[in-house]
């Protein structure tokens, strides 16, 4: 019955594009076990507006770091904490549960309440309560995911995220490309933009508002900024030449970018007020591929100045530029981890292109995809996972892959293939 | 339950966000069909043409018939075999001043799409470059790229990148 209820109520907003199918392949050998017990429901009997336990449930499960228990293997379904039987929980050796109630409180308004209890000391971890809309309501389901996954392994979750993605759709000898983001699930795909012609390089502002990309609409390569919320968009670069590889700044005022207009492939930074540009790279070899340090001092980029590809460092301001690795004849599209201390790049080695992590000055790269055909990758913001392209039986799809490289996960389309995954910031300060 | 309220209210503020209005992208369809129908590849005034110009665009027996120049993996040199082709193309072009041409650079999907993106430009200005140097005029050739986004053959092997790895000559 539930699972009819959540079908019928989003079969709707899907209809119009699919949903990426996200499919654990690989998790921890040994998964913490946990509880979602189903949240009470407080409301008319037939008007239950969403299943909290369902999405709290599936976010944990999709983590790869947690099992979660049946419903029908519950010995009770407690839903207040005076009500919980901490024994029979403990003899299954079920140490952590969630128990909650979902209270409509007016016309669209409703109160979750939730409470992380441990069993085997009888205490609480977390509980709120908070208001929510009808629409709100998912994501306050993500946020206790995160709470719990939190709470749990000690990391920041970074369920109550959005990514940004690429879908190609040929229909003969035509593609049709379009930019999406979807909640970290793969829920709510929304189209930002339909083309064409190709579309690449989606990368997110920090404050998860705008997305900057490149688009070959114009018959060539230009770069926009557009708003998420209101569909607004500003080309911003349309030189002769490549405009290509936008990344914002952590501060979220200037975009990195690559031009040629001046012969070959350099790295500028753009004030995004004032459209200023100064050069970053000066070295007539292929420069491109910026990714900030989070604390915004520092550019990485790819050059092939040494002869091939490998990754560079120069200061935001510009100066002479430090080269980082030195492992692999193939080290490109460099992406600073969020503390800043270690990168990922499309690692070429044997005729393999996979993603690695390296930290410079240590020696060796972390090999963490299995595939040959790999590129794009892109941080969670909590740095726990990687997501990245693949090639799989039906063209590009994603992949995700734990910074441990014990979890992996694929997410794919039913139908047309998808690339170029950017994993957006988190949505709230904590 | 003073406990439980008590936690309640903490993690309430940090949670604040979840009454706030979610930020929920519109769907916004910007739809660009300025290039439907007209690519830009057709072949169009070639009856300007006097009978028996060595240069004719439409004789497949010339030279002037290869309008696609193969690379070797990460790399922008012109083989030897197409040496005469972009020979005749640039006769061509200095015997016709008013004729322009665009150069397309393809890179096979292995690796970074970026980067790919560049050595795409990098394989069409080393034809352009050559060009050039054989009397071509530099205000006759475009050179863009599509990197890896526009293979011709999709598959994942030697054989398709080979294919893949290319300059397309279009007038």
């Amino acid at each position: 019955m539930k699972s009819l209820f959540l079908l019928g109520m989003f079969c709707c907003s899907f209809a119009a594009h699919a949903v990426l199918e996200i499919k654990i392949t690989e998790g921890v050998e040994k998964p913490l076990p946990v509880a979602i017990v189903p949240f009470g429901w407080v409301g008319p009997a037939e008007g239950q507006p969403a299943f909290m336990e369902t999405t709290i449930s599936n976010d944990l499960a999709r983590s790869g770091r947690f099992a979660s228990m049946d419903s029908k293997d519950m010995p009770q379904t407690p839903t207040e904490f005076a009500a919980v039987n901490f024994k029979d929980w403990k003899m299954l050796g079920m140490q952590n549960i969630v128990i909650g109630t979902l209270r409509e409180t007016g016309p669209d308004t409703y109160e979750v309440e939730f409470r992380l209890l441990n069993t085997f000391s009888g205490s609480q971890l977390a509980g709120f309560r908070v208001p929510a809309t009808r629409k709100q309501l998912r994501r306050t389901a993500h946020r206790i995911a995160d709470i719990v996954f939190e709470k749990l392994t000690g990391v920041r979750g970074a369920f109550d995220t959005r990514i940004a993605y690429v879908t190609v759709k040929k229909s003969g000898k035509e593609k049709r490309y379009n930019l999406q983001v979807a909640d970290a699930d793969g829920f709510n795909p929304q189209i930002l933009l339909e083309s064409n012609e190709p579309l690449m390089s989606p990368a997110w502002a920090p404050d998860g508002k705008r997305l900057a990309y490149v688009s070959f609409e114009g018959r060539t390569s230009s770069i926009y900024v557009q708003d998420i919320i209101t569909g607004q968009r500003q080309k911003v670069a349309a030189n002769p030449g490549i405009n290509s590889a936008p990344a914002f700044s952590p501060d979220g005022n200037r975009l990195a970018l690559t031009l040629s207009m001046g012969g070959d492939p350099e790295i500028f930074v753009m004030n995004l007020e004032t459209r200023g540009l100064y050069q970053v790279t000066h070295d007539r070899s292929i420069d491109t591929e910026p990714s900030w340090s989070p604390d915004g001092s520092r550019i990485a980029f790819t050059s092939d100045r040494g002869g091939g590809p490998q990754v560079y460092e120069v200061s935001a301001q510009g100066g002479p530029a430090k080269r980082l690795s030195f492992e692999g004849s193939y080290n490109a599209r460099p992406r600073f981890a969020p503390d800043g201390r270690s990168l990922a790049v499309v690692h070429g080695q044997d005729r393999r292109y996979q993603i690695g992590v390296f930290t410079p000055g240590q020696a060796g790269v972390n090999i963490l995809s299995k595939s040959r055909l790999d590129e794009s990758p892109s941080f969670a913001p909590n740095g726990s996972m990687i997501i990245y392209t693949t090639v799989g039986v039906h063209g590009s799809e994603l992949a995700a892959v734990s910074t441990d490289g014990r979890v992996h996960q694929r997410l794919a389309l039913q139908e047309g293939e998808v690339q170029e995954p950017a994993w957006g910031p988190f949505l709230t300060a904590q | 339950m003073k406990h439980f309220l008590i936690l309640a209210v903490c993690l309430a503020v940090g949670l604040s966000a979840c009454a706030s209005k979610p930020k929920k992208a519109d769907t916004t369809k910007v739809e660009d069909r300025s290039g439907a129908g007209n690519t830009g590849t057709q072949t169009h005034g070639t009856g300007t043409d006097t009978v028996g110009d060595m240069g004719d665009l439409n004789n497949p027996a010339s030279p002037l018939a290869v309008r696609t120049i193969y690379f070797d993996y990460d790399s922008s040199d012109i083989l030897p075999e197409y040496q005469k082709a972009v020979e005749a193309h640039a006769a061509y072009l200095a015997s016709h001043p008013e004729r322009t041409m665009a150069l397309e650079g393809h890179a096979d999907e292995r690796g970074s799409r970026e980067y790919n993106l560049a050595l795409g430009e990098r394989r069409s200005q080393s034809v352009k470059r050559q060009m050039v140097l054989l009397g071509a005029g530099a205000n006759q050739i475009r050179t863009t790229s599509y990197g890896e986004e526009r293979p011709v053959v999709e598959g994942h092997d030697d054989s398709s990148w080979s294919q893949n790895r290319r300059v397309e000559i279009v007038y």
